[in-house]
């Protein structure tokens, strides 16, 4: 297996962007990120596209052939695949990448990921998300995701006396670290009084406790390790990748309150990466609500079972601080525009090992990782990223 | 939910049938072909089982956001039971408070509307648990 670097990123604005379609912002990440990475399209391999649901937010399958049309790659006529898991897609479209270049498949390789979501109501798009879960056993029967989540963090609380406090104060830390990134939906703080105070979508989760829906696309240029150097000066390695799975329906698990996919993912990664939770400096994890961030850190093993929220309203999470979490204000300040959520979530930890990150800069980051999950938890993937000697 | 797509989940959705594995005896609900604990040790002996639809809540929350087609029973609870013969579900607890239910609470599986296809479709019946009374 071969090393894989990461030579370039670009993003484009996140949020809701009514006046731009799924062709354009995929193009200008993509173009932003070779341009970074000062590659010619001519030297692009492969095209990766995590997307989650093209077909139900846009009308619109077989996105990655329309990404690399518009891209102006159809002369050059490379491969696109279009990489489908749930929230997971854009992590999952960077492994696939990782995979093909560490075997030796391609060189250099494009990863996107992109979801348009505004094009559709509200309503309609929190049930896309809820169809991440069993639509046969869970959705039927009143589930939505905010619900699901819900559920695990009840049990949380049960069992490990995490309060409503704990839960908000991630959500208040992420708006802190979303107001210091240009590119975030929400760059504004808030309070923990709006969090707890805000309405209930699913108790004990309320609007507050939620990511947002959201437009907005990401692009990675990768290329084998021994070659980085040519392109970039500061190229970061990809170390190592761990993926797993678990049952579809949240009733199916083992423990409500433990994501036994998100362990084992980061056992993985790290066993792959000859390094241990406490060699990372920077973490980007799935939060698409309060409680998956605080069932991460514990999750990947940054925090014993149940310290995740005591250690989170301590301030052990927030920027340089014991372990800067969500940097870049996470899915719940950056939004969650769900197919470029794992690749946004990459850019932010090679910005930080780069040095790149201004104002919301981890001191002296080494090390950097991201957690991205499918579903409820039916599939996650850790990535481990090192600043190159 | 197309309607030959319900259909075809009736036995399970209206009458709690799930599987029993003739290896290892584990329950499943809804019916697997393959016990997860035995893989394909279990194949071609998976029994079909009514369950007595008795368990208790391992989790729930008060849903106050949801698809059109919940709008009338906003707020609903929603939670995750495990039942007596060990499987686990997700249903809605109904006739009761909201505030009432608290986890580890008996319940009972009872029948009722779950919903419709699309804004004048076909109505789907199904399973809703509420609690045991005395």
């Amino acid at each position: 297996m071969r090393g894989v670097a990461i030579i370039g990123v670009g993003e484009t604005q996140f949020g809701e962007l009514w006046d731009r379609s799924f062709r354009e912002i995929g193009i200008e990440a993509g173009l932003k990120a070779i341009e970074d990475a000062r590659i010619r399209a001519e030297d692009i391999d492969a095209l990766y596209v995590g997307n989650m649901s093209g077909g139900k937010f846009i009308d619109q399958e077989h996105v990655s052939a329309v990404v690399a049309d518009y891209a102006g790659l159809s002369d050059s006529h490379i491969p696109t695949t279009r990489v489908e898991g749930g929230g997971a897609c854009g992590a999952l479209a960077l492994l696939q990448a990782y995979a093909a270049i560490a075997s030796g498949l391609h060189d250099i390789v494009v990863v996107g990921g992109a979801e348009k979501m505004t094009d559709v109501g509200d309503i309609q798009a929190a049930e896309i998300l809820t169809s991440t879960a069993d639509q046969e056993w869970e959705s039927i029967f009143g589930a939505t995701f905010p619900a699901l989540y819900a559920i695990m963090a009840r049990r949380h609380m049960y069992e490990y006396g995490t309060t409503r406090e704990q839960l908000a104060a991630v959500a208040v830390k992420n708006h802190r670290h979303g107001a210091l990134n240009p590119v975030a939906q929400y760059q504004k703080e808030i309070t923990l009084e709006q969090v707890l105070g805000a309405p209930m979508v699913a108790d004990p989760l309320g609007v507050f406790d939620c990511a947002p829906l959201s437009d907005g696309a990401a692009a990675i240029v990768l290329c084998a390790r021994e070659k980085a150097r040519k392109f970039c000066d500061t190229p970061i390695e990809l170390v190592a990748s761990g993926q797993a799975s678990d049952t579809i329906a949240l009733h199916d698990r083992r423990d409500m309150t433990t994501m036994d996919a998100t362990v084992v993912a980061g056992k993985r990664a790290f066993h792959k990466a000859n390094l241990v939770p406490d060699d990372v400096d920077v973490a980007e994890v799935h939060d698409n609500f309060t409680i998956s961030e605080i069932m991460a850190i514990e999750d990947l093993r940054f925090f014993k079972k149940g310290q995740g929220g005591p250690a989170t309203e301590k301030g052990e999470t927030a920027l340089n601080a014991k372990l800067s979490v969500n940097t870049s204000g996470g899915l719940k300040a950056r939004g969650q525009p769900v197919g470029a959520t794992g690749v946004a979530q990459a850019i932010e930890i090679v910005r930080q090992l780069r040095a790149e990150a201004g104002k919301r800069q981890v001191t002296g980051a080494e090390v950097g990782l991201t957690h991205t999950l499918g579903g409820t938890g039916a599939t996650a993937v850790v990535h481990i990223f090192r600043r190159m000697k | 939910m197309a309607t030959p797509r319900f259909w075809r989940e009736i036995p399970s959705r209206y009458n709690l049938l799930g599987t029993r594995c003739g290896s290892c005896g584990t329950i499943d609900f809804p019916p697997r072909s393959i016990c997860p604990q035995c893989g394909r040790k279990s194949l071609g002996k998976m029994t079909k089982l009514k369950l007595k639809g008795k368990g208790s809540v391992i989790s729930y929350t008060v849903v106050h956001e949801a698809p059109s087609q919940f709008d009338l029973m906003k707020p609903y609870v929603l939670a995750v039971v495990q039942l007596e013969e060990g499987a686990r579900l997700t249903t809605q607890i109904i006739d009761v408070e909201p505030g009432e239910v608290k986890i580890g609470m008996p319940v009972e599986v009872t029948f009722r509307r779950l919903g419709q296809e699309g804004e004048a479709g076909v109505i789907q019946y199904g399973y809703k648990f509420r609690p045991v009374r005395d």
